[in-house]
């Protein structure tokens, strides 16, 4: 097993060099001039020619590149082109709130997913399980960024129950306020991955309860609850962490907006920040930082999967 | 039949189809006695797996128990509660399965397997419960128990792991062990091991067995009575001797015909029985097997036969046999 | 085979109520956008009394925050957005098939090399991508649905090529490897129709997330911009008036929500009536 976990490891680095020329190149690539951020009007083109100078974008491409990637891996992010603080400083600030939201929402859809999922199963084409499927396309089908907007309108507008933006109210500091802001934001990242989950759950379930080993353990007297919630549940279970690692992507970019959204202090409201003022440094590290969440946590659902089911741990 | 542990009365077994109705069982009797081996022979579709399901009222999805009555130790199975059943499957009467390789949980120890069946029946400690596992497995001849033990489904051999399911199936001693077509999936040398293996622990633990197969070879095997179903019916039964030296039932001839004999010529041909099962959603008023049968008269379609009888313990269901029909039974003279 | 694949729609069709409206939505909303122009209204024609008019007999939908019909907006709004929904569809769902189709049938070296490229691609947020390269390229529908159509074919080739090496395996195709036809000519005549249903599913599911996509990079501002308009840009106009006109957020999510509701049931629905298999789940 170590070894699947060290080949694993060694996949992902060349995956990590190609993200990082890819997303170097696209921003190197594109048509915004970041010099403009530095102009006054008063400047003459030698002075603007000075900063570009100073900038190092004058150098060849491929320098660009490589003293790009020397000062990555020193640590060194460079200094955003819009306030010049450096990157790595922002980043660290900005990536608490979005490790957060993210794992709160990963937790969240987890439970309420399985759970859903598992009792739709259970409860085949009954009236419970009708209204689930329906709530599940509901899921997968409704556009995060109008969710929220239709949260804020009810929860915060209407019945004013919970703020509708940032992650603390000023001046206060207590653990229910910053749930009261989490609230929201948690939902509408989650709402796509809980209706996937329960989905996948309840088909899962289902495929699973026609197995033979089901009937085999009826016949032994194990009553349906018994099989459902232990034995079935085992084996409809172990690939939700597999799932966890595909759900990864769409929490990632549904970070972008949700945050945006509520004026979450986190990296993908700075992102799209960033997009809009052309601040290249911060757009790349963004994108690698949110590239690296997506490969770890790959590799982490893996090694975990590898870990629990038993079959894989046989095979290596 | 003071000594039946089980007997099966009229029994009658219907799935509901959005298209109508299939009657997969349609009115049969017997019974198993004490400490007996029961073969009950058919092709699939005949109805013996529904049957030995309605026993364990296990019947799957649409189907339901239409008529009749499973009387066992003296009391109808089919009035007893759900509850009620949790306690008798398992303990009273097991069942183990055609594949062994889908039979356990991949993602469950064995022996977990083993001792949560145990606990679920027998109020004994977790230790107890694995130390009795670990006794069963031993008997089912599964080489180094305590090791095994831990093993996943996915670590056992196909016959270590029907030998395993056997262990879980014998864990709580029950009166009477169902196994359906136990062999089929598994190499013909551990289907004799598997067979044998049957057969000892029937005569340690006394345990009566309904062995359902289409396999005749293993009815002569270790069965001392067979009961031949075809359409949802009985067509035979009788004694193993009965059914090999004197069978009534030319149904019961086609499968002996069909049987490779390790005795005989080589030069012995196979004759298989042509046709196929008749399709039990259509209404079958006469003999279920009438369309393949080489002999069929007119009133084989029209009318159901009684059972005719060649000795107390030996019946047949065909109108052949019926001598004020044509004046002559096929073989045999009552 | 297609006729026998169209039955089988039909059939879960009839069994399937969610399906049905389905159908229907997507059909009423197809044709509500491309006869937009009947709407007695000018989607364009500011009239500064009539601004933010809650819906009434006169504008179903009220009127936005310059006084124009919000229904006659919407149905142009659905047009753009259901366009830009198909043709990046057909973009992506060619690539994709292309693509997995060669990366299974020729295996190897060859697969590898496509596969982990693709494994790249899945591991950078394309929606971070998508959002910088709206930013940076000229702003259009015609960019939006290249970008969108250029990021999403990676799931399909994914599909495609599995089923392209299950079908690979199969005997005919063997037999014509083995009589020597050439690889371009079994690609078209056997491998291409049999992995028909499963592009089908995948494309009407891909039409889905793409209107998703879409929306969503309007409403931040990097979609489709004015004078243009989508259900996406209206609702990030429609965000500074929740207060005095939530009727402007409204209806275009509602929109948005049936149309890739629709087009997710129907996916479902296709995939039920191709793969046998699946039926009861």
């Amino acid at each position: 097993m170590r070894r699947l976990i060290v080949k694993r490891m060694l996949q992902t680095i060349p995956m990590l060099i190609a993200i990082s020329i890819v997303s170097f190149l696209l921003i190197k690539l594109a048509p915004g001039d970041p010099v403009q951020a530095y102009i006054t009007p008063e400047m003459g083109p030698t002075d603007i020619e000075r900063i570009r100078e100073n900038l190092g974008l004058n150098d060849p491409i491929h320098i660009q590149y490589i003293r790009w990637l020397k000062n990555v891996l020193k640590g060194d992010l460079g200094y955003s082109l819009v306030n010049h603080r450096p990157v790595l400083i922002q980043i660290k600030e900005r990536l608490p709130a979005t490790i957060g939201l993210m794992s709160t929402s990963l937790i969240f859809s987890m439970i309420v997913g399985i759970i859903v999922g598992l009792l739709s199963a259970a409860n085949q084409n009954k009236l419970f399980d009708r209204i689930v499927t329906l709530i599940s396309y509901l899921g997968i089908s409704i556009p995060s960024f109008w969710f929220a907007m239709m949260l804020i309108f009810l929860l915060s507008l209407k019945l004013k129950l919970l703020p509708s933006i940032g992650m603390r109210t000023i001046g206060v500091h207590s653990t229910w306020d910053l749930i009261k802001h989490a609230i929201m934001p948690t939902l509408v990242l989650s709402i796509q991955n809980i209706a996937v989950i329960a989905r996948y759950i309840r088909s899962s379930t289902i495929s699973q309860l026609k197995e033979d080993y089901v009937i085999v353990q009826l016949a032994a007297g194990a009553s349906r609850n018994e099989i459902l919630y232990k034995y079935v549940l085992k084996n409809a279970i172990l690939p939700v962490i597999t799932i966890l690692g595909m759900s990864l992507p769409s929490l990632v970019s549904g970070a972008f907006i949700t945050e945006s959204i509520f004026g979450w202090p986190g990296m993908g409201q700075l992102g799209v920040t960033a997009i809009f003022s052309y601040d290249y440094p911060l757009i790349m590290a963004i994108t690698m930082f949110s590239s690296l969440i997506l490969i770890l946590g790959n590799l982490l659902s893996d090694v975990l999967y590898s870990v629990v089911d038993p079959r894989i741990k046989e095979l290596n | 039949m003071k000594d039946s542990l089980l007997e099966v009365k009229d029994l009658e077994v219907t799935f509901f189809n959005r298209n109508g109705k299939v009657r997969a069982v349609r009115g049969i009797n017997f019974d198993v006695k004490k400490g007996e081996i029961l073969g009950i022979v058919g092709e699939s579709g005949s109805g013996k797996t529904v049957t030995n399901l309605s026993i364990m009222g296990l019947l799957k999805g649409t189907g339901k128990v239409t008529k009749g009555q499973i009387i066992y130790k003296g009391e109808n199975l089919l009035n007893k509660s759900e509850k009620e059943m949790l306690k008798i499957r398992g303990n009273d009467i097991a069942m183990i399965f055609q594949d062994p390789m889908t039979s356990l949980n991949p993602v469950f120890t064995v022996g977990n397997q083993i001792t949560d069946v145990i606990m679920r029946h027998q109020k004994l400690s977790r230790k107890e419960a694995k130390k009795k596992t670990i006794e069963m497995l031993k008997m089912v001849g599964i080489p180094s128990a305590e090791e095994r033990y831990n093993n996943y489904p996915h670590e056992f051999s196909g016959g270590m792991r029907q030998r395993a399911i056997i262990a879980m199936a014998l864990s709580c001693k029950p009166d009477l062990l169902i196994a359906d077509e136990p062999t089929t999936a598994l190499d013909v040398t551990i289907q004799a091991q598997i067979l044998e293996l049957l057969k000892e622990l029937k005569e340690k633990l006394n345990t009566s067995i309904i062995l359902i197969t289409h396999d005749l070879g293993v009815v002569a095997n270790i069965c001392s009575r067979v009961v031949v179903m075809y359409g949802g019916m009985i067509m035979e039964e009788g004694s193993v001797e009965d059914i090999f030296y004197t069978p009534l039932h030319p149904y019961t001839k086609g499968l002996l015909q069909s049987l490779p004999k390790t005795g005989g010529k080589m030069k012995e041909r196979l004759i298989p029985i042509k046709g196929n099962p008749p399709n039990l959603a259509n209404e079958i008023k006469g003999c279920p097997f009438a369309d393949r049968c080489p002999y069929t008269m007119d009133i084989c379609r029209e009318k159901q036969p009684k059972y005719y009888y060649d000795g107390e313990n030996h019946r047949g269901m065909c109108w052949l046999l019926d001598k004020s029909i044509n004046g002559k039974g096929e073989n045999h003279e009552e | 085979m297609n006729s026998k694949l169209l039955s089988n729609v039909t059939e879960q069709l009839k069994e399937n109520s969610l399906g049905k409206i389905s159908i229907f939505v997507i059909v009423i909303l197809t044709f509500a956008s491309v006869l937009a122009f009947l709407s007695p209204y000018d989607p364009n024609k500011i009239d500064v009394m009539n601004r933010l008019a809650a819906p009434s007999k006169q504008h179903p939908f009220g009127t936005d925050e310059m006084g124009r019909d919000y229904f006659t907006r919407a149905l142009y709004g659905g047009r753009v957005s259901l366009t830009v929904g198909f043709l990046s569809m057909i973009i992506s769902t060619t690539i994709g098939t292309i693509v997995g189709t060669i990366s299974g049938y020729f295996g190897g070296k060859v697969d590898s090399f496509i596969m982990r490229f693709v494994d790249i691609l899945m591991s950078i947020p394309t929606f971070f991508l998508i959002l910088i390269l709206n930013a940076y390229l000229k702003p259009g529908v015609q960019n939006i649905i290249i970008i969108i159509g250029l990021f999403s074919w990676m799931s399909i080739a994914r599909i495609v090529r599995g089923e392209t090496i299950s079908i690979k395996e199969r005997e005919y195709v063997q037999y014509s490897q083995v009589i020597g036809e050439k690889s371009s000519v079994i690609i078209k005549k056997h491998i291409i129709p049999n992995i028909f249903p499963t592009v089908i599913v995948a494309a009407t599911l891909n039409i889905a997330s793409a209107i998703l996509m879409e929306s969503s990079l309007s409403f931040l501002g990097l979609g489709v911009r004015q004078p243009n308009s989508s259900w996406g840009s209206m609702l990030k106009y429609a965000q500074g008036y929740m207060e005095e006109a939530p009727y402007l957020a409204f209806f275009p999510g509602i929109l948005i929500l049936m149309t890739v509701l629709s087009f997710n049931v129907l996916g479902d629905i296709f995939r039920l009536a191709f793969e046998p298999k699946a039926n009861d789940d």
